[in-house]
């Protein structure tokens, strides 16, 4: 199973997300946003965090047309995965990969901390190491993640059930105090139409060892290379 | 050639940013302000003097780029010389 985590000039993540998916098995390589292929045998792309092209525009906006994007819109069309997490969920909306976009943060502050999320559903090749209605803790650390999307596209979304990730408490119910940044349905992460491309604005390549103070994150990485494991 | 073009929300999406610049102007004692927008402004010098090939690489640069139009209108003014 092989990943390509692709590189754009700003982002920061890539190093943890490597790390994550290593750990969970996949060989991995990391690609440069002016490259216009995938490496040969790529199973999954990750679009990793950070601040691509200084987030000049709009979050994700440059980085969504760069050339490499042809090559992973091409990877999805063929119903390969892709991953996008914080700026890569960002680039994915640009890229008109997924719909809706993330505006700033409805109190406009960039939010930094720990947060856990509803699993929406465990039958995808994301998700299925966790149980439907999870709730994990991983962390966000973003100044634009309120998920705005217009009505008939959120309508879309819920009525087939694209959500992927919900803000909430611990306990896993989805509440206003846990939605601090604003997003529509509290979403904070969804699936395209054919289940094979997800963003999600919070990081769970931040929780994978003890060390970092919690390991919730781990199943979405071992959830992909499960799934391509046996795909293969 | 130059060109305006002028990038704004479109109604009804929340605009936090010009809530913010907004509620800056009252606590500053400005006074009859309704509401405030933020929108954004790109002045683009074009190297042809055809009008319709302007107009038509300006769409482009719009669609394709400096709006995304999931949530924002744009406008196109081009200059006329002088």
């Amino acid at each position: 199973m092989k990943s390509a985590v692709i590189v754009f000039p700003g982002s920061n993540r890539e190093g943890d997300m490597l790390r994550a998916l290593k750990q969970a098995g996949s060989r991995v390589e990391k690609v440069w946003h002016a490259d216009t292929e995938l490496p040969p045998g790529t199973d999954l792309v990750v679009l990793p965090g950070g601040f691509s092209y200084g987030d000049y525009l709009r979050c994700g906006a440059i980085a969504g047309r760069a050339h490499i994007m042809d090559a992973v819109r091409a990877h999805a069309a063929r119903g390969g995965l892709v991953l996008g997490v914080c700026n890569g969920f960002q680039i994915l909306c640009e890229s008109g990969l997924l719909p809706g976009i993330l505006m700033r943060n409805a109190n406009l502050k960039f939010i930094c901390h720990r947060q856990f999320l509803r699993v929406e559903r465990n039958d995808t090749a994301f998700t299925k190491a966790y149980a439907k209605g999870q709730a994990i803790d991983v962390c966000v650390a973003h100044g634009e993640g309120n998920y705005t999307a217009d009505a008939e596209t959120l309508k879309r979304l819920e009525g087939e059930g694209l959500v992927a990730f919900r803000y909430c408490d611990a306990d896993g119910q989805v509440t206003p105090d846990a939605n601090r940044n604003g997003s529509m349905n509290s979403i904070a992460g969804i699936y395209s139409e054919k289940l094979n491309v997800m963003g999600m604005m919070p990081h769970p390549e931040n929780l994978i060892e003890d060390m970092m103070g919690g390991t919730d994150g781990r199943g979405l990485f071992q959830s992909l290379v499960s799934s391509l494991a046996k795909a293969a | 050639m130059k060109a305006r073009v002028t990038v704004t929300l479109k109604n009804g999406v929340l605009d936090p940013q010009g809530k913010a610049i907004e509620g800056a102007l009252k606590s500053l004692g400005v006074e009859g302000i309704d509401g405030v927008r933020q929108g954004k402004v790109f002045d683009i010098e074009l190297g042809t003097t055809d009008k319709a090939k302007a107009e038509a690489a300006l769409k482009a640069a719009c669609e394709k780029l400096l709006a995304n139009t999931v949530i924002e209108n744009y406008n196109v003014a081009i200059e006329s010389g002088h």
